[in-house]
């Protein structure tokens, strides 16, 4: 039973004249946990952006399917859609303690004005527990550790109880107890019929984290299964090649 | 000196001055908080300083000193500057430091000049004019205290009103965008929120110093509190006072402009909270990380003295 949640055609994206990412087509499978792997500068967080609508592309679109049989934009499911960025991409000294950072994944769902409540607030406690920092709740997040930080994010997506989660890097510079409580709980996620999708960096640990890979660099390079995917060859072809598009552009 | 003191503050006059300049100081602390968290204090230096050549503008338009006038003419040079500042740096004709000391000086050279020229001319409805420089708050009027007032509480509403999206947008702008929050309409909103306490405060504070008053408060006040309300409502009390202080030492002595004063007082707030706050204090700091040597000291020693017991 192989559905499709996200559907990505001909998309090409440009950062002012360089293009980033070269026709990619791809189909990201309900359910599983999709890895996205690449050099840097492959395009792999700006593919992540395309999808959530924070890029505008010069050319082809992403579709998505959150109820059976039904295409949307990603305008009229964005609630259905978590987006955990890179930990990096935030001021931790902000004056804000880590139950107030989880209950804004809740702040989607309440829209314009509405204050959370109760039921938000008691979400964003549970989200707590699962993630191992519940008794951090009352901490001024500048002073938690990397991994820790990138747990509390994780909690913040987990409370948008949405269908697509999207990841950037989750496990770029995380202890080993932090990588265990985010890996366990993503393959809860795809358990539960959620689709997952991770930017990830570290090669060895594929096989063991995900279901499904896709090779980016610029363009597709290859996309399917862990198991038939996952080959030297591939890698080598990834990483090796050349995928300047700039050059692919001028022998059009 | 005594007298002179009780004297000023039983005076009707000084009593609206430092209501006003008070109130001014708890907007720009308030709204200022935003700013150092979105780490854009600079673009509110810019900003003030860029003002001085549109109140010129609007004054030679019209000749005469009509407050709204003037006030839109801060706004649109003001705002012209910071989008040339951001058009210059993101096109990457020059880094952004650059273009931001080169258009701020620029800018506040021609407002200098055109000043000059004004006061030049024959017409003595210029006088007072170059207050917006340093600030002269007792020029204030009952019609400013209530302008300050009125936009007060405007804006005061408004950052009730949007509390949890402007919180969310400071934090994280993309996390914001994708739960929906159009991130243009924030934009807009701060942006224009901090360009009216701008402008509110230029004629008692001067183009110079006004960005100090913006920026000052909330630095204070960060040492004090990891909370984002505690931030900002003490950052609106320290702006107040020094409001009201600043205005009080500018009556006291003799022509000194109001601008300095205040800015002196916010100062003393900001030097004493850097020192001496509880927690993230320099002082409590050094303490802590004087303890912490020792303690490695200490450890070091008993193992060096351990191994030589063992050798």
């Amino acid at each position: 039973m192989n559905q499709t949640a996200i559907h990505i055609e001909q998309l090409t994206v440009a950062y002012q004249a360089v293009p980033v990412l070269w026709q990619v087509g791809l189909n990201i499978q309900k359910g599983k946990r999709t890895a996205i792997i690449g050099p840097n500068g492959a395009g792999k967080s700006t593919l992540i952006k395309s999808i959530l609508g924070l890029m505008t592309p010069l050319t082809g679109e992403v579709d998505f399917s959150v109820k059976d049989g039904e295409w949307s934009e990603y305008k009229s499911i964005k609630k259905s859609v978590a987006y955990v960025p890179q930990k990096s991409s935030v001021d931790w000294d902000f004056p804000t303690i880590v139950l107030d950072v989880v209950v804004m994944g809740r702040y989607g769902h309440l829209g314009w004005f509405k204050r959370p409540g109760k039921k938000d607030m008691a979400l964003a406690e549970e989200m707590l527990v699962k993630v191992g920092m519940h008794s951090f709740k009352d901490r001024q997040i500048s002073q938690l550790s990397g991994g820790q930080r990138q747990r509390v994010f994780l909690a913040r997506a987990l409370v948008q109880q949405a269908e697509i989660y999207l990841l950037d890097e989750p496990l770029a510079g995380v202890d080993m107890k932090s990588e265990k409580v985010i890996m366990e709980l993503l393959e809860e996620l795809s358990s539960a019929g959620k689709t997952v999708i991770v930017v990830h960096h570290d090669l060895q640990t594929v096989k063991e984290y995900f279901d499904e890979v896709v090779f980016l660099n610029r363009e597709v390079v290859a996309a399917g299964s862990v198991a038939t995917t996952f080959t030297e060859d591939i890698i080598e072809e990834t990483y090796r090649k050349d995928h300047s598009v700039a050059e692919r552009v001028d022998q059009l | 000196m005594i007298e002179q003191l009780t004297s000023l503050l039983s005076d009707y006059t000084f009593q609206l001055v430092a209501l006003g300049t008070g109130f001014l100081g708890l907007l720009s602390g308030v709204i200022g908080t935003y700013a150092t968290l979105r780490k854009e204090s600079l673009l509110g230096d810019a900003l003030s300083h860029a003002a001085l050549p549109g109140i010129a503008i609007g004054f030679l338009f019209i000749g005469r000193k009509e407050w709204i006038v003037l006030m839109i003419g801060a706004a649109v040079s003001g705002l012209f500057a910071t989008f040339l500042i951001q058009w210059m740096s993101r096109k990457n004709v020059v880094k952004f430091d650059s273009a931001l000391s080169l258009i701020l000086s620029s800018f506040f050279g021609l407002g200098l000049v055109l000043l000059t020229y004004i006061q030049d001319q024959p017409n003595a409805n210029q006088a007072g004019l170059d207050n917006f420089i340093y600030g002269q708050a007792s020029s204030m009027l009952l019609s400013d205290v209530r302008m300050i007032s009125i936009i007060g509480i405007v804006l005061l509403v408004l950052v009730g009103v949007f509390w949890k999206e402007f919180k969310v947008f400071t934090f994280d702008p993309v996390f914001a965008q994708t739960a929906g929050f159009s991130s243009s309409i924030l934009q807009f909103l701060l942006s224009t929120m901090m360009v009216l306490v701008i402008i509110l405060g230029l004629e008692s504070v001067g183009v110079i110093l006004m960005s100090a008053l913006v920026i000052g408060p909330s630095v204070a006040a960060r040492q004090w509190t990891d909370r984002l309300s505690g931030v900002m409502g003490l950052a609106g009390v320290f702006g107040f006072f020094s409001g009201v202080i600043g205005t009080i030492l500018s009556s006291l002595g003799k022509q000194i402009p109001t601008g300095p004063t205040i800015v002196l007082v916010m100062s003393v707030f900001v030097v004493f909270s850097l020192f001496f706050a509880p927690n993230r204090g320099l002082i409590r700091k050094y303490i802590s990380q004087k303890k912490q040597q020792q303690m490695y000291k200490k450890q070091m020693e008993g193992k060096k003295e351990g191994k030589e017991y063992a050798g």
